[in-house]
């Protein structure tokens, strides 16, 4: 056997172990702070001197935080299976069948990548405050669905099914299968990388928004988690640091652990349709 | 002949297969789009209840807005940096990752990993550690720099929001270029080398020509990401100090939502929209220019 440990390699050891101070530090110093006493928040110490855990507790007497994480999730799941109906279908009639217009519907729901979400949000408030569904979960669920995440899920859909070899859709149709029954036998089983890519890109993008609950959300038990976790004040309206710590470290070490478990299949996945797309 | 057709009847699946998205953007994205640009030339002020139409005079405050020219300064500054710093380091640790090493999976985990951290909860947990007192300055002094108050300098600020935004997000870029780099044949190495090319050569008249229709990707995902950036902002520097961090997304926040100025707030998104489709129409009539062929 040979060993070798070169020069080169233990330099890219050491490059590689120093880039990833920024990237795991922050991770680390969230989740053990969150057991500190406030006093410890600004010292360097890299463990607290003592572990408290009321910090957790008190996150459920400050915040509906369990409705709060409730919201988040379950708005988080309906957009996310929403946008992948919707980008399936999309995406599998513009690139496999033929249909007089196609070219120009095509262009007109691809301008919604050309629009952030922000741009649209003042007649959008005025459209769902007049249907009385402010500080409802309605604008979360319905407006990602459609919009411009929606529209580079469809694309990503679009650029999969173009490469999907038609032969697999002939030999279907000569067994008398219809179109519906092509797409939901044989396209939409063969599609899996795809819809998984667009599920990570879509619930991520509902998990982070922040401008639009600010904008439509105005009571605490509506709340989703990126607003609640700017909510955790003393009597004096100080920011509880130690408390909002824990909370974020609930938010976001669930997701950490599954990604973990799943990372393989979820950045192949990802990188997949990175270099499709 | 019947009248139901296969073509017939594939047409017919075709559009209802596109209805929902069609629909949905017809009324959440296009539909609104038409009405910004409606309320742009109207004085709304949701307070007062006034609503009067009064043709460009929006577009001519837009003009002499001082803070609108301040902003737009502030969102240039924070697009050209964000976009070098984030896919030069990208392209970095895509490279060092594709090296023939153990242990690059863990290493490909831990550059990634922010990416799943909850956005407001990396911005909090950065806002404390970049306090004159915080973790930051804590390592640097253990190096012996005295660090400043990062977040109320007006350039320290800048660079902080990048920064932070660069590390949360920089592991999508990087996986990308992964990808593609071990896309790149490997006998092309082989023969450069034996050509006496160097590893710079190799890299700059190899690597980079043949993966840049990524590079074109995540050049246009990035710009236009950078144009989004909202919550960092809000929770980092609230647009400050002065109005060196105030992007042109917040400034509009702060027109229509705090200010309540929604004719005003439209008329920016107005513009906000202008430039967005400008940079992407750009960026795409560029690809013939420089990306060696279509992925």
């Amino acid at each position: 056997m040979r060993r070798k440990v070169s020069k080169r390699n233990v330099a890219l050891y050491g490059l590689l172990c120093v880039l990833c101070v920024p990237f795991v530090f922050p991770t680390w110093w969230m989740v053990t702070s969150s057991m500190k006493p406030i006093s410890e928040i600004f010292s360097e110490s890299l463990l607290p001197s003592e572990w408290t855990f009321s910090t957790y507790s008190q996150v459920f007497r400050m915040q509906p935080f369990g409705q709060q994480y409730w919201n988040s999730l379950y708005i988080a799941v309906i957009v996310t299976v929403g946008t992948m109906a919707v980008a399936a279908l999309a995406g599998y009639a513009f690139a496999r069948i033929r249909f007089p217009g196609q070219n120009a519907l095509f262009v007109v729901v691809l301008t919604g990548l050309l629009i952030p979400s922000e741009v649209t949000i003042v007649p959008l408030f005025q459209l769902f405050q007049s249907l009385g569904l402010t500080n409802t979960h309605w604008p979360l669920i319905i407006v990602p669905i459609f919009g411009a995440p929606c529209v580079l899920a469809i694309f990503i859909m679009r650029q999969f099914f173009i490469a999907l070899p038609p032969e697999l859709e002939e030999a279907a149709r000569m067994d008398g299968l219809g179109r519906a029954g092509i797409f939901y036998r044989i396209a939409l089983p063969l599609s899996r990388p795809a819809l998984g890519a667009v599920a990570i890109f879509t619930f991520l993008h509902s998990w982070n928004l922040y401008l639009e609950p600010i904008v439509y959300l105005s009571t605490p038990d509506m709340f989703t988690l990126p607003q609640a976790l700017t909510q955790f004040v003393d009597i004096y309206g100080g920011p509880m640091f130690n408390v909002q710590l824990a909370a974020a470290t609930m938010t976001a070490v669930p997701i950490l652990v599954v990604f973990v478990l799943a990372q393989r299949q979820f950045i192949e996945g990802l990188a997949h349709t990175g270099v499709k797309g | 002949m019947t009248f139901w057709t296969y073509r017939r009847r594939d047409n017919l699946v075709g559009y209802l297969f596109v209805a929902p998205a069609l629909l949905g953007s017809l009324a959440f994205v296009l539909i609104p789009l038409g009405l910004v640009a409606w309320y742009s030339l109207n004085e709304w002020n949701v307070l007062g209840g006034t609503f009067e139409f009064i043709g460009g005079e929006n577009y001519k405050q837009l003009l002499a807005d001082e803070k609108l020219r301040e902003s737009l300064v502030a969102t240039a500054w924070f697009a050209a940096g964000l976009v070098v710093l984030n896919l030069s380091l990208a392209l970095l640790l895509a490279v060092l990752l594709n090296q023939k090493l153990r242990g690059t999976t863990l290493f490909r985990t831990l550059f990634f990993s922010p990416v799943l951290v909850s956005l407001v909860a990396w911005t909090l947990v950065w806002q404390l550690m970049l306090q004159p007192d915080g973790s930051v300055n804590g390592l640097l002094s253990v190096l012996g720099v005295d660090g400043p108050n990062w977040l109320r300098g007006e350039s320290t600020a800048m660079v902080s929001v990048i920064v932070v935004q660069v590390i949360k997000n920089v592991g999508l870029n990087m996986v990308l270029f992964l990808a593609a780099l071990q896309g790149v044949p490997a006998p092309l190495y082989e023969a450069a080398k034996i050509d006496g090319a160097g590893a710079w050569r190799r890299f700059r008249s190899i690597t980079i020509p043949l993966i840049s229709p990524t590079i074109l990707l995540t050049s246009i995902i990035t710009i236009v990401g950078s144009l989004q950036v909202f919550a960092q902002i809000a929770v980092l520097t609230q647009g400050g100090p002065g109005t060196s961090t105030t992007v042109l997304i917040y400034y509009l926040y702060q027109q229509a939502f705090q200010f309540h100025h929604f004719g005003y707030g439209a008329t920016i998104s107005v513009l906000l929209f202008v430039i967005v489709a400008a940079l992407t129409l750009v960026q795409w009539r560029m690809r013939r220019k420089w990306v060696l062929h279509e992925a």
